[in-house]
């Protein structure tokens, strides 16, 4: 077995290792930019549609502020992100180099997505649902967080399962240019050094992770959707 | 209970302005069972809601209990909307709470401990007959099933009001009846007001002991029911009753019928409509003894409004001309309403009626 493997991957089984450290930093990065990235990104999914016309806080210039943030900063590349938000990388973390590091751009290339996603998931809730809370007298907030986030929570999960797989994508861009991970593994050596089996073996691992991540958000979804 | 004084309200669309309500003015008593009538696109959901100002009115006030709603501020205007339950054509329940967490919801952060809202909770369901279904998902249920959630949901914060808007409107005739029946019910169990939209005269008839007829933002009739149903006087009003006693259908049929719509020179086809128990018999065979008229009844309807009868009938006068004046003068004096739907050709035509040719 161990000699087959040799003989398929040769490049892989010296430095399994290292692929284990990669995995780990890539899950490391997909994890937290997936909660920090989708906490902010659903403040701004809530603000755009409460503020937006026949919202509960309906109030234009608001609106268009955050929508117009989004469109903005949706039609910068990432790559570009990247480096355009180094000094702000290492004012918050110290250094520009590393996974923890490579979070910052992360979160900050997935939010307008993030937010844009969001906002759709919850103009999904039933207005009248909204409508009937409001007669009962339930304050803003109470709709908020009683009504949007629990009836829209099944929409939620389902953006966070798309914005999963484009995370896990960043995370890859994001460690061509020193985050680590598996992008970092897969260009620096695969790519470099002409060892396609690393190449392969990286893309498996990510294919798994992106399958494992949208399972667990199909049974979390089907588990809470009733109609 | 409720005044509405004077009130207006217009959208502004794209430059354009819709006038929904137009000085309106409304008083609905404590305990009345009030219908609100009219076609779709009339204005009647938008008057309900400013009931409870979902609506904000654009000129004129709200008096609910003695309170002009437009002086209260936001935090007092939640407290009021406590007091005055709703319920909606399509339910609106909470798709991901169960049946009672859906009637828990608007008890929870009222000072009630769990226990007690647990209580409350199943005392509704009890109301509404629905207490085996607790921890169904609406999806679960009929609609039927899922407005009776609705209504004790409504009902969570023992409101003095409850407003229905088109509430039947997607239940079936048998499902819309029990529905209609429990709201009697609790009209008269709670001493509940309840104001009902609905674009059927059917259930106006089925409950409401007063009534508004809209058309185009304005209140073009209003009454009791009983008076209302005897004795229209706005063409709407009267088209949306023939519609709900079948008399449209039945004088279409007639109408369409040679055999009756072609009248001898000395008949008339008329329309009788009348008040209380007497029975149509001894007046129509008065009608032949004292003035040889004979009536031959094509279509005969009852309907019985707070346990009050209204006979409507469509029936054929036959007679000598002057001897048809004068039972026509008999049936008057005996508090029938008249209307002649149509005259021999050579008559003169006063009144078209629709549904004919
Ligand atoms: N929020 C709104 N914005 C603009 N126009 C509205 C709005 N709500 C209702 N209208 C208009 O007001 C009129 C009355 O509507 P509505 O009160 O819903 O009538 P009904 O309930 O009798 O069918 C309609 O012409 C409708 O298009
Ligand atoms: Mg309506």
């Amino acid at each position: 077995m161990y000699n087959i493997l040799n003989e398929f991957l040769p490049n892989v089984m010296p430095i399994t290792q290292e692929f284990i450290t990669a995995t780990e930093q890539t899950i490391h990065m997909s994890f937290w930019t997936a909660v920090i990235g989708c906490g902010i990104g659903t403040v701004l999914g809530v603000i755009l549609v409460v503020a937006r016309k026949g919202g509960i806080l309906e109030n234009p210039s608001i609106y268009q502020f955050f929508d117009k943030f989004i469109n903005i900063f949706r039609s910068i590349p990432f790559i570009i992100l990247l480096t355009l938000f180094s000094g702000f990388t290492r004012f918050i973390v110290g250094t520009t180099i590393g996974p923890t590091a490579a979070i910052v751009p992360l979160v900050i290339g997935t939010i307008p997505f993030f937010g844009r996603q969001i906002e759709n998931a919850l103009l999904e809730v039933d207005p009248g649902v909204i409508e009937a809370a409001q007669s009962m007298g339930i304050s803003n907030l109470g709709i908020i967080f009683r009504v949007y986030l629990v009836e829209g929570l099944a929409g939620i999960i389902r953006v966070m399962a798309l914005t999963l797989i484009s995370i896990i994508g960043f995370t890859a861009m994001a460690g061509a240019i020193g985050g680590g991970g598996l992008g970092n593994l897969a260009i620096a050596r695969g790519h470099a050094r002409f060892q396609d089996d690393v190449i392969w073996v990286s893309t498996a691992i990510i294919l798994v992770l992106v399958f494992v991540s949208q399972f667990v958000c199909n049974v979390i979804i089907k588990k809470i959707t009733h109609d | 209970m409720i005044q509405l004084k004077n009130v207006e309200v217009s959208f502004k669309l794209k430059g354009r302005t819709v006038n929904a309500v137009r000085a309106v003015n409304l008083e609905i008593e404590q305990g009345d069972i009030y219908g609100i009538v009219g076609y779709s696109g009339a204005g009647k959901s938008t008057l309900v809601r400013l009931i409870n100002l979902l609506q904000k009115p654009t000129g004129g006030e709200v008096i609910v209990d003695g309170t002009n709603l437009l002086d209260l501020s936001p935090k007092a205007l939640r407290q009021e909307r406590k007091s005055i339950g709703m319920i909606f054509q399509h339910f609106n329940l909470m798709k991901s709470r169960t049946i009672f967490q859906n009637v828990e919801f608007p008890l929870k952060y009222t000072g009630k401990s769990k226990e007690e809202r647990r209580k409350k909770v199943e005392e509704l369901l009890e109301l509404v007959g629905l207490s085996d279904k607790l921890n169904a998902y609406p999806s679960q249920l009929s609609g039927g099933q899922k407005q009776r959630v609705a209504i004790a949901r409504a009902l969570a914060n023992d409101p003095k009001i409850l407003l229905c808007d088109e509430a039947t409107s997607a239940l079936d005739p048998r499902t819309t009846r029990q529905i209609l029946q429990l709201l009697k019910e609790l009209n008269q169990k709670l001493g509940l007001t309840i104001v009902l939209i609905t674009h059927e005269m059917q259930v106006v008839k089925d409950i409401c002991s007063k009534v508004a007829v809209m058309e185009d933002g304005h209140v073009i009739e209003e009454g009791f029911s009983i008076n209302i149903f005897n004795k229209p006087q706005e063409k709407l009003t009267q088209d949306f009753i023939q519609t709900a006693t079948h008399m449209d259908h039945a004088l279409e049929t007639i109408l369409n019928n040679k055999k009756f719509s072609e009248l001898e020179e000395n008949q008339w086809l008329v329309e009788l409509s009348y008040l209380g128990f007497q029975t149509n018999e001894p007046i129509i065979s008065h009608l032949y003894s004292n003035y040889q008229v004979t009536a031959n009844i094509l279509y005969g309807n009852i309907e019985i409004l707070q346990d009050v009868p209204i006979g409507k009938m469509i029936v054929v006068l036959s007679g000598e001309s002057r001897q048809r004046k004068k039972a026509l003068e008999y049936l008057k004096e005996n508090g029938v309403e008249v209307n002649i739907l149509k005259r021999h050709d050579s008559e003169s035509v006063l009144k078209f009626v629709k549904g004919g040719a």
